[in-house]
């Protein structure tokens, strides 16, 4: 009996033990990749950091924190524009696509007929390429010969210079931008769906109005999304790219000189690799700092039906 | 009294539905300008007043897109490499989901959070290390850093999806297998996988449209005119062909085309797959 006993354990002791070899093997690739493609890439990234390190010197010297002094000195003259550019276009992308993917979710979530096709035609800008949608949208904003002109034109409104002028080439962009916020009103509509019903028949027994459900019932229940929803746009604002690339490469003037796109330029395009890598640390951290308030306020805020995870 | 609600209630309606049908309107019309461009000569489209609808129709615009522009070529090309992604992805992100959904390992939960934490970096901190990297392994100008990220582990976000969906799968199922002698490969082709196809299917959806949609990539790595992908060469459009914006606008629409049918495919899955990151992240 005994004997058995021990051959059980010692088989249970070898499963375990290749169900840790095979957990490991399996998830082996996935690790590699993290290992090469994130981790030891932010242990150069934050020595380069720190470093001159450009690719067309032939040596590097470590500087210390040289580079993040001259961010904040006078003979750098982007840093200062490429931050107003980006906190102004984070600034009101943030309200703006949460504010306008909730109203759109709200709608879709009330009771009414074809839902599905609504939501689809709504999501199907979010998938097409961004450089395609920077293309058609370079040539709706045409001056002369676009749709959008033309249309202002026809009742009568003179147009904006649109991405063509500094003032208002930002608020342009964000405005685009709510033409790709299908994903964050999807998740807002799976958030509002799922709250349950009672909480709504318990308020129509008070006698509540539409009003009411969403200010006592569907908005405290959809805190979480809401939370959710709000840092990734705040992080996804502060990594906008593409448009300032591709439709105005960062002018007129710097207007719209995006920080990720002054990075890509004191990499790739002035072999700064050192300083580039502290301007992205730079970010990084920035993103830490805003994602911890967001985080630290959300008991303030956030309700989670289960008590908090 | 009665009467009173039942008409605020069809006059909310009422406003309801027309909101939703200007915005739709509004998310639909880019769209329609675009293919009502590309179907023009260059004097419809500069005529006063607008030409709203292609009167005649041209189709010379898609015809001189795939050969003027070379965009065949390019059409290949990210064929090819969205193909070797989604393998890579499907492949390494499943077999990731499994380790972690399925098997108790010690370090399993450490490494999970940190793969996921790996979701909040800012692609610029890596961005240069990454990039130094290839271009020592002589990596620069060839599809390897675009493909080569997809056999490890293809993106935390997918392995977050299907281990979320693999954790679902009754427990039963794996312990009988072990008992009829099943090992974890077995287990895992056998049973995990056939159960996942749904969501693995989104998965490469997600990839397909990732891939496809990709810039940086390309634009850091892809050099040589005759390796550009279709988003590369779009925005090379723009430089060579700048006012011909019929052209530009036939291109555009070859390149989106493809993404479009494969949301229409799976428009459920694909909203439902971004549905469940809100709500379980």
């Amino acid at each position: 009996m005994a004997e058995l006993q021990t051959r059980a354990a010692k088989s249970m002791r070898w499963y375990q033990r290749r169900e840790r070899a095979a957990g490991w093997l399996f998830a082996a690739p996935a690790l590699i990749g993290f290992l090469a493609l994130t981790l030891l890439p932010m242990i150069f990234s934050l020595y380069w950091s720190l470093t001159d390190f450009n690719v067309f010197k032939s040596e590097t010297n470590f500087i210390g924190l040289d580079n993040f002094r001259q961010m904040f000195s006078a003979s750098d003259l982007y840093f200062k524009d490429s931050i107003k550019a980006t906190a102004y276009y984070a600034v009101l992308n943030v309200p703006a696509s949460i504010l306008f993917s909730f109203a759109v979710a709200l709608m879709l979530s009330s009771n009414i007929k074809g839902r599905g096709v609504f939501r689809s035609i709504f999501y199907l800008p979010s998938i097409i390429p961004a450089v395609a949608s920077c293309m058609v949208w370079v040539w709706l904003l045409n001056q002369q010969y676009g749709l959008i002109n033309t249309v202002l034109k026809s009742v009568g409104i003179t147009p904006p210079a649109w991405i063509w002028s500094k003032d208002t080439v930002i608020p342009t962009l964000v405005m685009i931008n709510m033409w790709n916020t299908g994903g964050t009103m999807v998740i807002f509509l799976a958030g509002i769906m799922s709250v349950p019903k009672v909480y709504y028949e318990a308020l129509e027994i008070d006698g509540g109005n539409a009003f009411h459900k969403l200010i006592y019932v569907t908005i405290p229940m959809v805190t979480p999304t809401l939370f959710f929803n709000t840092i990734m746009a705040i992080i996804n604002s502060l990594q906008v790219f593409t448009q300032g690339y591709i439709m105005t490469g960062g002018g007129p003037s710097n207007a719209s000189l995006f920080y990720c796109l002054y990075i890509y330029r004191e990499a790739f395009q002035n072999a700064n690799m050192g300083y580039a890598c502290a301007l992205a640390w730079l970010l990084f951290l920035i993103i830490l700092a805003l994602t911890m308030v967001v985080l630290k306020s959300q008991r303030h805020w956030v309700y989670y039906s289960d008590g908090g995870r | 009294m009665m009467h009173d609600t039942r008409v605020r209630r069809f006059v909310g309606k009422f406003l309801i539905y027309l909101f939703l049908i200007i915005v739709c309107f509004l998310a639909f019309l880019p769209f329609l300008w675009m293919v009502r461009s590309s179907f023009m000569e260059l004097k419809q489209m500069y005529k006063v007043p607008t030409e709203w609808i292609p009167n005649p129709l041209t189709f010379e615009n898609f015809a001189s897109a795939i050969t003027e522009t070379g965009m065949f070529n390019y059409l290949l090309n990210t064929v090819f490499i969205v193909a070797m992604n989604i393998l890579g992805t499907v492949l390494t992100a499943s077999m990731a989901a499994y380790a972690f959904a399925r098997l108790n390992w010690k370090g399993r939960d450490v490494m999970f959070v940190l793969l996921l934490s790996s979701m909040m970096l800012p692609g610029a901190v890596t961005m240069v290390p990454v990039y130094v990297g290839w271009s020592r392994l002589g990596g620069i100008d060839t599809y390897w850093p675009l493909i080569l990220p997809a056999y490890l582990g293809g993106g935390a976000y997918n392995i977050f999806l299907l281990r979320q969906f693999m954790k679902g799968i009754p427990h039963e199922l794996d312990e009988a297998a072990t008992i009829d002698g099943a090992g974890k490969v077995r287990i895992f082709f056998n049973i995990i996988i056939p159960l996942t196809k749904a969501s693995i299917v989104v998965v490469a959806m997600f990839c397909f449209m990732g891939v496809w949609n990709d810039f940086m990539g390309p634009l850091l790595y892809i050099n040589s005119e005759s390796k550009y992908t279709v988003s590369i060469s779009l925005q090379s459009l723009q430089g060579s062909y700048s006012s011909r914006w019929n052209l530009i606008m036939a291109a555009s629409a070859i390149v989106v085309l493809p993404c479009v049918v494969v949301f229409l495919l799976g428009q459920k899955h694909i909203i439902g797959g971004i549905a469940i990151s809100g709500i379980k992240g």
